[in-house]
Formats: structure tokens, sequence, C-alpha cells
């Protein structure tokens, strides 16, 4: 029994929710709700968690996966710089399998390029200690949920004077791609399921100009899949009552203010960009960091010369649709032929946490069968 | 990015306050809790582990009172669903 | 924001690819699409028919180099299988492709199989390269319906490998063998220079007859038929994952190496209705589910409640991000039994140590062919696809 994990999976809570759910979907409405995070797409399908939703709510995927938003430029620079002499280039697993103009980190590793697989920035911080004449590269990707472990690796390689280590950083800041959602003329939503923990770092109140100025509520949810039906339910009492305000289902980890160290951390060694390319969603202003001068030390980007090429998104790939919960899966027409887990043509398919990969990965048949969850 | 997994600190690591031992079902890993400095859970208390960092503390009263609001719509819905099995309208 | 741009080729060949499938479909008049918008069930429909197509299509290895995937025993080493070795060496003994092939020689009926082992630490919590290579050579053989008789094992050395931890491998063998009831009869030695073989590689062959009428075989299975496992799921990967020491893991835990011959002579003699075995090696339950799928042309519904998985199993895989379904085993089968025969056959298995904690996991289905799902403890519904890659640590 794990605590604070199987207490959320309980099967007979999820029906009680469900119907409640259900009572409160006005007859003849539809609803789209966004979960933001690829966390929430993932458990969503790991654990078929749409069985207990009517077909009057619908979850649209947002872009809240970071390996998802990657462009193809950038994993080929990330590329290059795997195959510079002497370097050791880490990664999170995610990463290893995103393609980029000549193939993945895993093709290049199967050529030999010295390619290892990291659990923290801190495996990549002992790679680099034990391995003095080679240049340690940590491909850094994520939210502000991983920036901080990052910004606090940096600092601790700092503090050490370690003088081959360093980061090629590609992490990004999840209000700019929320707010591009909401500006999107082609999307209607009815509400946010907030990202949980990137809250854990930036709190709660980055969100409240989506209730105030655009009159969406939102609850920032959990990941067990108790957590999110209940957060579901929590949105449907706000639009059933007329209310839009910002929520916290995930308070037991959530604090409303943030995690202040985290975002000190961030802020003494990373800044934001002025600009940065966002798979499908295009450029998106202040939306990305980069390391500070102060740590130019630390910055493969200075460190290295990279290509620095833009690459277009195939044509055919609809990834960005599918990121701003515009298409579904499979209403991509390259989706499950030309495109699938094994041969990914877009980064949607290639992260577990894609919406395309979790359909593909998980939910293929959901709504073809008779929903025997809730009926049996 | 979002996998963060809920694990109990066991002790600290000596010599290094920065780290702290913890427990995942019976699996322990040593962790950095320095995102944590301004108030350092202890042995016992549970924390929230992302690639190798705790990235917050999790509030037990809060982790209770979510239960209890599962919890209490559980038996609602169960006395719903006798009521509804008991009566007769013909 | 840079001036040069650049398409990636490998796409236009991708869809290249996929215009001619499409070309073809429209050729044998099968093709749905229509210039209007279809409306969205019809449309998901249309698409997942295409998915299936595709997966059912010919397979072609479409990398040029091996990768780390080819050896994970999921869909890469699948595709390698069939395309390469299937389609050069093709012939009615081999297609089956099942844990060993079923000879007849003279009058007897035997099975052979063969193996390598390659794994990496040599020694870990639970044994060592040598009980993996006696253990699961028996366990190939045992899983087909043969006494395990004898075997054959090859080195492959590496210059520098000290020559103590040989005899703890060989140690090792000799103590599985006897335990197991097999000689190891012929070998090899070869070495090679420092920096290969990584310390020591084993290849190992076994033999061992067939008696009476026995035809296990996964294309048996039947809808109805319930499946069992034999104990708690991915106890070995996960201690080798941990064993690695990159990880900083710590738990207690232990690789389940084991030889099932006694366990499966148990099972067998206790029930007739013994459809297929299979021991769950690389790629894990959910890859030997998935070869029941397709080999029967069945579904396959399984019920995660059921699955037995130690806790630190299950805590090393929560913080990795894996899936127990598809970590390996060394020690443990997957039966598919007649519905009739399921609790005879649960009894035969807990009645022997290996066999205490099995299980009955769910049942083959009649739709929809060829997928297995599970139900997930939360009450949902979920597929359990082929293992695409290594199952790398998802971090997010």
């Amino acid at each position: 029994m794990m605590r604070f994990v199987d207490e959320f999976r309980d099967a007979d809570k999820a029906h009680a929710l469900s119907a409640k759910i259900t009572a409160l979907c006005e007859p003849g409405r539809q609803y789209k709700l966004m979960e933001v995070c690829g966390g929430h797409t993932h458990t969503i399908y790991k654990h078929g968690l749409e069985d207990y939703l009517p077909e009057q709510i619908t979850l649209v995927h947002g872009p809240g996966c970071p390996v998802c938003v990657i462009p193809m430029g950038r994993v080929d620079d990330a590329m290059a710089l795997a195959a510079e002499p002497d370097v050791i280039m880490t990664s999170f697993g995610d990463m290893m399998r995103v393609p980029g103009s000549n193939g993945s980190f895993f093709d290049a590793k199967a050529q030999g390029t010295d390619i290892r697989m990291v659990y923290s920035p801190l495996d990549s911080l002992k790679i680099a200690r034990k391995n003095p004449d080679k240049r340690v590269v940590f491909m850094a990707i994520g939210f502000e949920t991983t920036a901080p472990s990052t910004a606090m690796t940096v600092l601790r390689a700092a503090a050490e004077g370690l003088g081959n280590f360093s980061i090629f950083c590609n992490h990004v800041t999840i209000v700019p791609a929320i707010k591009a959602i909401l500006d999107s003329p082609d999307l209607r939503l009815d509400g946010f399921l907030g990202p949980g923990h990137v809250s854990t770092v930036i709190g709660c109140r980055p969100y409240e100009f989506i209730a105030r100025d655009y009159g969406k509520p939102v609850v920032v949810a959990g990941f067990e899949p108790l957590d999110i039906l209940q957060s579901i339910y929590m949105l449907m009492l706000q639009l059933s009552r007329g209310e839009s305000k910002v929520e916290n289902q995930y308070s037991r980890v959530v604090p409303w203010d943030g995690n202040t160290v985290a975002l000190k951390a961030i802020g003494q060694t990373m800044e934001l960009r002025p600009y940065f390319e966002w798979r499908g969603l295009g450029f998106i202003s202040h939306s990305a960091l980069k390391v500070r001068e102060q740590f130019a030390k630390f910055d493969a980007e200075l460190l290295f010369s990279v290509p620095g090429v833009r690459v277009a998104d195939p044509k055919a790939c609809q990834c960005g649709e599918v990121l701003k919960g515009v298409l579904k899966p499979w209403e991509c027409k390259v989706f499950g032929t030309a495109c699938t887990p094994e041969t990914p043509i877009g980064t949607c398919m290639v992260s577990p946490e894609g919406a395309c990969a979790a359909y593909y990965n998980y939910g293929r048949l959901t709504r073809h069968r008779v929903k025997e969850a809730t009926t049996s | 990015m979002c996998l963060g997994i809920p694990g109990e600190v066991i002790e600290f690591v000596p010599d290094q306050p920065d780290l702290a031992r913890v427990d995942v079902s019976g699996v322990r890993r040593v962790i950095n809790i320095g995102l944590l400095a301004d108030d350092p859970p202890k042995p016992g208390e549970w924390v929230l582990i992302h690639v190798g960092f705790a990235l917050s503390k999790i509030d037990e009263a809060e982790a209770a009172a979510a239960m209890q609001f599962l919890e209490g719509i559980g038996q609602a819905y169960e006395d719903e669903l006798a009521a509804l099995a008991e009566s007769r309208i013909e | 924001m840079t001036a040069d741009q650049q398409n990636a080729g490998w796409v236009a060949d991708a869809l290249r690819v996929h215009e001619e499938q499409a070309r073809e479909e429209e050729a044998r008049g099968t093709r749905h699409g229509s210039p209007q918008p279809l409306p969205g069930t019809v449309r998901e429909e249309l698409v997942l028919e295409r998915i299936d197509r595709a997966r059912r299509s010919r397979p072609r290895v479409k990398e040029e180099r091996i990768t780390m995937s080819h050896g994970a025993g999921g869909k890469a080493t699948q595709t390698l299988i069939e395309a390469i070795f299937l389609d050069e060496f093709r012939n009615p003994l081999l297609e089956p492709l099942e844990d060993a092939a079923r000879l007849q020689v003279g009058g007897t009926r035997l099975a052979l199989t063969t193996d390598s082992y390659v794994v990496s630490p040599l020694f870990f919590p639970g044994g060592s390269i040598g009980d993996l290579a006696v253990n699961g050579t028996v366990n190939d053989l045992a899983v087909s319906g043969a006494t395990p008789q004898y075997l054959s094992a090859g080195f492959i050395l590496e210059e520098g490998f000290p020559v103590a931890d040989l005899t703890r491998i060989v140690r090792s063998m000799r103590e599985a063998a006897d335990a197991a009831g097999v000689q190891i009869v012929t070998g090899d030695t070869k070495v090679v220079e420092k920096g290969k073989a990584d310390g020591c590689y084993i290849n190992t062959a076994g033999v061992g007859t067939i008696g009476n009428e026995l035809d296990l075989g996964v294309a048996n299975a039947q809808p109805g038929d319930a499946i069992i496992v034999s104990g708690p799921i991915g106890d070995h990967g996960v201690t080798i994952m941990l064993a690695r020491g990159e990880l900083d893991i710590e738990a207690d835990l232990a690789s389940d190496t084991a030889p099932l011959n006694g366990l499966v002579a148990g099972l067998l003699s206790a029930s007739p209705g013994v459809r297929a075995l299979r021991d769950a090696t690389r790629g894990g339950v959910a890859t030997i589910l998935n070869e029941i799928a397709k080999a029967a042309n069945v579904g396959v519904l399984v019920n995660e409640n059921d699955i037995p998985v130690r806790p630190e199993v299950r805590g090393a895989a929560e913080l990795l991000g894996i899936d127990p379904m598809y970590v390996a085993c060394e020690g443990r089968l997957v039966a598919v039994v007649k519905q009739d025969q399921a609790d005879q056959s649960l009894a035969a298995l807990r009645a022997h140590p290996l066999g205490e904690q099995a299980a009955v996991i769910g049942q083959v289905t009649a739709d929809p062919p060829g997928i297995v799902q599970l139900k997930t403890a939360f009450g949902g519904t979920r597929i359990v696809d082929l293992l695409v890659g290594d199952p790398l640590p998802r971090i997010c």
C-alpha cells in the first residue's frame, strides 16, 4: 500500500464522483476542459479515467509536455553538442527518442556517441566529477517543476568549482503557453485543470488572470486519478454556479504562494529569453529560460557553438494543433500510420505524455467499448 | 515533466545538510532537500520527490481533509444507492 | 531567429510510404475517404482500422543500425526477428517462434532451445549470470512441455577478466544445474580483447524430451481461457537496474531466477487443460500477453488488482516511471489454461514453493482480436501494447 498514492486510486470513490459530475451537466450542453499538464494526460489514459466521464465532457490535452514543445532545430543543436569531441551528453529518458532532422539521441548512441540517461541532474554532476577529462553537458528540459532542480545543480557546480559541467537550457514556462491557448481564435474552452507540480513552485496566483480576465475557472489538480476526477468535479461545480476562480485541489502538496527557495534558485541562475520557439505554437515571448551571464561557465550554448538552425515542422505534422487541443490525436492525418510510437514524426507521439502517444498506447479502444467500468 | 512521487524521510545524511534518505514503498534513495531549506523536513515527514529533489512537503492535514471529502462523497453515494435499492414507487 | 531553414528528409520518406499505402487502399477500392469531414466517431473508427491494417502489414526493419531497442524484447525485437531472421531462415519448425523448437528425431520428440546471456552486472542479489544461463535455458525447455536434460555452455571472455570471477560463475552454474537436474555436457571458450564482452558473455543451448501427446503453444489460446502468473512480477529487472548502481536506489530485492521444471511438471500432471506456457523474461508479462493475443488472434483482458507485484518493485517502478508489466522476470511463468481447469491449475502451482503466490490475472476474450487490455485498479480500461524502445525510466 503506497501512502498518498493508493488512497487516491480507489475505484469506489471514483463511481461516486462520476455520478456527481454527471449530475452537474446541464442537459444538451457540451463541456471542454483542458488539462494543461502532460502528466495529467498520462494519468488520464493510464488509468482509463475517461470511462468515468459523461459524454458531455471532453478533455482537451494541452501543451504542458515540455518534450513535446521542443522544436526540431533545438534537438539538432543538442545532437550537435553530443557529437562534440570529449562530450558526454546526459539527458532524462523522455528525450532519448525525440527525433531531430537526423535521428534522435537513441540513434546517435547506436552510432557510438556518448549519451547517457540520468534520473536527476545531480547524477549528471556526478558523471562530471568522475570524468575530469571529459566535458559533461546536461540537457535541461522541463517547466518550472524541473527548473529549480537544474538551478540547484548549477549552484552546486559553481560552489564546487567544477570546470567540465554545463547545461543546454531548454526550460520553458507554463503561463505564456496557457495565454497563447486562451488567445487563440480557434479554441473554445470552459475551464482548466491547472498543472499540479508546476504549481508547487510557482503557486496558484499566476493563474488568477485566467479567471479574472478570461472568465474561465481553474482548479490546480493532483496526479492520481481521484485528484483529477475531484478537480473536474470542482470545475463543474464552478461552471454550474457561473463562477470563475482559481482553486487548489492539490493542497496536500501545493502551497498557494509556491516555493520561495525554488523561485530564488531559478532567479539566481537563469533569466527569461526575450522569445523562444515552441513546437506547434510558434514564437512566444518571455516563455523560456536561459543561463544568466554570471553563470556563463555553465552555459553549453556559450561554451560550444550550436548550429542554431531553425527546422520547420514537417507540413504533414499536426502536432501544433494537437498541442493546442484543436485536434484530437486520431484527427491528425498521419496518426497511426506514418506516425506511430515506433516511428514518431512529431513529438506528441514520442513523449509518453504526448496526447498522441497516450492515446495510441493506452486509449485507442476506449470509446468503442461499452463503458464496463461504470456499469459493472 | 511532472512525475512526482511521495516518499517518507528516513534520516539525514551525516555531514551533508542538503541530503536526506527517503523511502518509497520499501525502496530507499538519497535525495536533495535543498529546495525546502526554509522549512526542512524531519524524519517521519513526507515529501514530494522529483528528479532527485524534494519539491514540497506533503501536508498530512490537507491529505486527510482531501480523503475526508472523498470518503464523504463515497458514503453519500453508498447511501443513495441503498436508498434507491430500497425504495419502491409503484 | 536565424535565416536558415531546412526540412527533415526522413519525414518525407515516412510520408511517402504512407501515401503509397493510401494509394494502394484506393486502388483496392477499400478507401473510405471522402472530401467532406466525417462525423467524429466514424472518422475515429476509420483511423483505428487504418492503424490495425498498418500493424498487420509485413514487418520491415527501417533502421540502418541496431539499437538497444532491438534487444529489449518488445516491438523492435519482434520486427527484427520476423523481418530478418525468420524471413531468411524460414521453415515450419522455426515459424511458431516459441521458446523452444519442437523436433522429431527418430521416434523421439525433442525440444531444442538456445539463449545468450549478456547481463550487467555479472553478480547481483539473488544470483549471477551463471544462474541465469542455466535456469533460463531450463525454463525455455520446461515451458515447451519438455523434460530438460542436457545443456551446452559457450563462454566469451574478456581479456583481463578475473579467473576468480569465472570460477564463481561456473560454480553457480554447476549448482543451478544440480538443482534443476540437468547436465552441462559440452561447451566452448573464446577470449576477446579488453573492452569487448563486458567481462563475460554466455551462450547456451538446451535439449529435452517431450513425452506423450503434449502440444503446448500460445496459438492454442481460446476465448474463456484463464491466464495465470506463477508469482510476483518484475523482481529480476528491477533488481538488475538497481544493482547497476547508477540510480543510487537501495531496496531489499533479489532476482527471482529459478528453474521452473519442477513447477511445470507439477502443473501438467495435475491439470490436463494447459494450453500454453511461457516464461516471462525480457519484455515482461506484457510481452507474453501480446504474443498470446497475436498468435491466437484473440483478445486478452487482465485485471491490475490481480497481478502480484512486490511493494518494493512497485515503489522503484513508480519512482522511475516504468511499468512492472514490461520488466523482466527470470523465474516466473505465464500459463493459459482452460477455464474449467483454472482452479486445479492454480492449486497445483501454489503447492510448489516457486508458485506460492500464483494468481489468475485475467482471461482470453474473443474481442478485440490481437489486443491486450488492462482493467486498471481505478476501474477504467486501457490497452497494454507491445513495448516500444527500452523501458526508459520516465522522468516525467
